[in-house]
């Protein structure tokens, strides 16, 4: 005997998980079809580039570039944000710092974008220029430092404040779900609470924590608006991080682009809409086969 | 090494609320003894405040005292830690550190404590701590496998193999058998009886049995009334409290009349 109520639950369920499936393959199948006739583009829409290849290395690598920054910086201030909350705030205090970080992922990214530039930019500017004369030695920091701020740094500052609320929250999860039993095992040895945490907590995340960085680290990639308002791009393949002359990123780079495109232009942009889609792909897979293979050494 | 602790007048609070009032006992070194008593009575909140560990629940505190050879677990200067380092604990259930090995689980406190040992130090160390804890034979070609693959019983034992490993003074036990089956049970209770020689041993027991197999000396918990903090009834040798105790409340919960 079959009941009607688990029919319905079983069909709603399987067509949304196949409505899931369609809306991917759409995507994927959309962005290969389009993004062909770009193989065959002249430099002339290539931004005098030789062919299509040579156009998107640069803002592929602008695109890698900015989102490991982010995530460099992100990561180890996350993991110590949602430690605090989850272990060393008293509750009263913890709470409202959790909210307040939850709060962060709320603001629109225009938001962040004009914050970039308007506050972030002009200030970090300054601090540029000292570095440039300071550091200068070292290629990051070559300059001439822009006067502006609007390089990759201040793009990779932005979107690390965009990425930590995200690895914040579910670090604070999963931290927080450690059990009681393990934590006591540390205590009870005469653990302090930061090696109690190391002993017991890390090992326990491992897994968790890779994940909640790559989910971080695909906002980084594929963030378009605060990135295509921040940046002040050329173009370039360089590591100087503090110059005005700037990689640009794939998403800001179609942002910027596509308004003004037409034809062939188009179909270009959507091949690099394709590039973005794989590496974004290839991130996530990653992030899941280092999670998958955190579990199995657990043992259970 | 085993010391003896003597409670006076101690009071243990859960912020607003008392759960234990007026505890006042002395704790023999070297000896066995062990807390019954109905659930919720507070023995193991007592258990706990005797190495700070009730402190892991946010406004936990005690007024009273707990000395330990002359020093004040609570005095101003004690750091919480340093008394746990001296006062081991086994738990109610076994709770070996599930991504280390055994060998790891058993050296785990002399890795705190920043010692810098030799690998043959270290050896001996797992060695006569495992030997220690009557686990060493079961395990001694399988160091580098997870100590969570271990039975129920065997890895409560790496547990108490990882308390002995840091040489405390004292061990307290929360029920450590109470998830065990009775062969497994019955090596820990073994196991007591030879730990007794080195190490001052406490333990809470559900088990009236027990309690009178183990211990040398027995404390009774009991609430006055729900609501009411946990007090200590009675006191005495294990053999006196079983067999002609003081209080007729001692006798009617080990006669099996109330609880």
């Amino acid at each position: 005997m079959t009941r009607r109520g688990d029919t319905v639950f079983k069909s709603l369920a399987t067509s949304a998980a196949v409505l899931i499936l369609v809306a991917l393959a759409g995507v994927a199948i959309f962005l290969t079809l389009e993004g062909m006739p770009a193989l065959k583009a002249e430099p002339d829409v290539l931004g005098g580039k030789g062919n299509i290849i040579l156009y998107v290395w640069p803002l592929v690598y602008g695109t890698l570039l900015a989102a490991a920054l982010a995530i460099i910086m992100a990561a180890p201030l996350s993991i110590g944000l949602a430690l605090v909350i989850s272990h060393y705030a008293p509750r009263k205090l913890a709470k409202p710092i959790g909210y307040l970080v939850d709060l962060l992922a709320a603001v629109p990214s225009v938001v962040y974008g004009l914050w970039g530039i308007e506050f972030l930019g002009p200030r970090l500017g300054r601090a540029y220029a000292w570095l440039a004369e300071n550091l200068g030695f070292l290629p990051f920091f070559e300059g001439p430092a822009s006067g502006s701020g609007r390089t990759i740094l201040t793009a990779s500052i932005v979107l690390a404040v965009m990425a930590l609320p995200i690895i914040t929250a579910i670090c604070r999860e999963i931290f927080s779900q450690t059990p009681t039993l393990h934590q006591e095992a540390a205590l009870a040895l005469g653990a302090t609470r930061w090696e109690m945490i190391r002993l017991t907590v890390f090992p326990y995340s491992r897994s968790g924590m890779i994940s909640a960085i790559m989910l971080g680290l695909g906002r980084a990639l594929g963030e378009t608006m605060a990135v295509a308002m921040v940046l002040s791009a050329t173009g370039v393949v360089t590591i100087n991080l503090i110059s005005s002359v700037n990689p640009s990123t794939i998403a800001a780079n179609i942002a910027l682009g596509f308004p003004e495109a037409s034809g062939i232009k188009v179909n270009v942009l959507i091949f690099s809409g394709l590039v973005l889609f794989v590496i974004t792909f290839i991130v996530n897979f990653l992030g899941r086969l280092i999670a998958a293979r955190g579990l199995v050494k657990e043992g259970r | 090494m085993a010391k003896s602790i003597d409670v006076s007048d101690l009071d243990i609070y859960y912020g607003d609320f008392k759960a234990v009032e007026g505890v006042s006992m002395t704790i023999k070194a070297k000896s066995v003894t062990a807390f019954i008593g109905p659930s919720g009575c507070g023995k193991s909140t007592f258990l706990r405040a005797l190495n700070r560990m009730h402190e892991v629940i946010p406004g936990a505190r005690v007024e009273g005292r707990v000395v330990v050879e002359g020093q004040d677990l609570y005095g101003d200067q004690v750091d919480p830690v340093e008394v746990r380092r001296q006062i081991g604990m086994v738990f109610q259930r076994p709770n070996p550190f599930p991504t280390m090995s055994i060998y790891e689980n058993v050296i785990a406190g002399n890795r705190l404590n920043a010692k810098k040992m030799k690998k043959s130090e270290t050896d001996d160390l797992v060695e006569s701590s495992l030997k220690g804890a009557n686990l060493w034979a079961e395990v001694k070609d399988r160091l580098d496998r997870p100590g969570m693959g271990l039975s129920g019983g065997q890895q409560q034992r790496l547990c108490i193999a990882r308390a002995i490993s840091v040489q405390p003074q004292v061990l307290l036990m929360d029920e450590p058998c109470s998830a065990l089956d009775p062969i497994s049970t019955s090596a820990i209770e073994d196991l007591i009886h030879e730990l007794k020689t080195e190490y001052t041993i406490v333990i809470v027991t559900h088990n009236m049995q027990q309690a009178a197999r183990v211990s040398d000396e027995t404390g009774f918990f009991n609430l006055k009334a729900t609501g009411e903090p946990g007090h200590l009834v009675e006191f005495n040798s294990t053999q006196k409290m079983f067999a002609n105790p003081d209080n007729s409340d001692t006798e009617g919960y080990i006669s099996g009349r109330f609880g």
